[in-house]
């Protein structure tokens, strides 16, 4: 089967690359002793069953570059209102448990969107099941900025076709 | 040109520590698990962030600062795994939550 070679090449050279990155040291000892250490995780991996297309979407990367900057400035916005509320005497928070749609079509999308929505705090997933997440909302705004989709409708467009 | 940097740096610095120190009172303020792990999300998320950056403008090499953008991609990574994995078992276990379960797929 040749897409198993495939992924079994590509994972071990992205292991082989992080622990180049990580090491410093290029002299002899020390590479062979990452190049025991690949043979070693990729057994493990194949063992576990997790070399394969979605242990390595490289088919998202153009579109993640352009998702990335996008959920970041998420993130600082959900921050600031989350703090806000921590911080107010009042601490204005109105908890909401609600469930939305994740339009996404493959496992990996929708595990994209749940950690998306967990990520921005103020919006935690409790739950995912039959294309629905589950979320937990801190805040109005939180809940508001939730029920307009625009994450559900990135992260489809993120994932492209299935 | 090298004192413009350490200011910049050290205002990444002080105002992750800031939003830190908010995500503890807010884990102290909230009233439960759910709430709670909102607050402790400010702490992975922008406080991560603003020291991360706060530091790569100290990195003496690419090398370091690799590394800190690593650090930065998998804290980003792992903490709403472990965040969902902790309301999610409060959740499974029954702790209750302030409110009413709505269903918005219809929107």
């Amino acid at each position: 089967m040749p897409h198993r070679v495939l992924h079994f090449t590509a994972t071990a050279l992205l292991l082989m690359a992080t622990w180049l990155i990580w090491s410093g040291h290029y002299v002899f000892l020390i590479n062979t002793y990452g190049v025991l250490s690949v043979i070693a995780v990729v057994a493990l991996g194949v063992r576990l069953g997790v070399v394969d297309e979605e242990g390595q979407p490289f088919r998202l990367l153009p579109r993640m570059l352009l998702y990335l900057p996008w959920i970041t400035w998420e993130i600082v916005k959900a921050n600031w209102d989350v703090a806000k509320a921590i911080v107010s005497p009042g601490m204005p928070i109105h908890q909401r448990l609600v469930r939305v749609k994740a339009s996404q079509k493959t496992d990996l999308g929708q595990v994209l969107y749940a950690n998306s929505i967990t990520i921005t705090p103020g919006t935690v997933s409790l739950d995912v099941r039959d294309n629905t997440i589950l979320v937990h909302a801190l805040t109005q705004g939180s809940y508001e900025g939730l029920l307009t989709g625009e994450m559900d409708k990135k992260v489809a467009w993120l994932e492209g076709e299935g | 040109m090298a004192l413009a940097l350490d200011i910049l740096s050290w205002i990444f610095l002080l105002s992750g520590a800031t939003f830190a120190i908010i995500a503890g009172i807010g884990v102290l303020r909230f009233p439960d698990v759910y709430t709670r792990s909102h607050a402790a999300g400010l702490g992975d998320t922008l406080a991560t962030l603003l020291v991360i950056l706060g530091l790569l403008l100290q990195s003496p090499d690419w090398m370091v600062a690799v590394k800190l953008i690593m650090v930065l991609a998998f804290v980003w990574f792992t903490s709403p795994i472990s965040g969902h994995a902790l309301v999610k078992a409060a959740y499974a276990h029954g702790v209750k939550i302030d409110c009413e379960e709505e269903d918005a797929v219809s929107h």
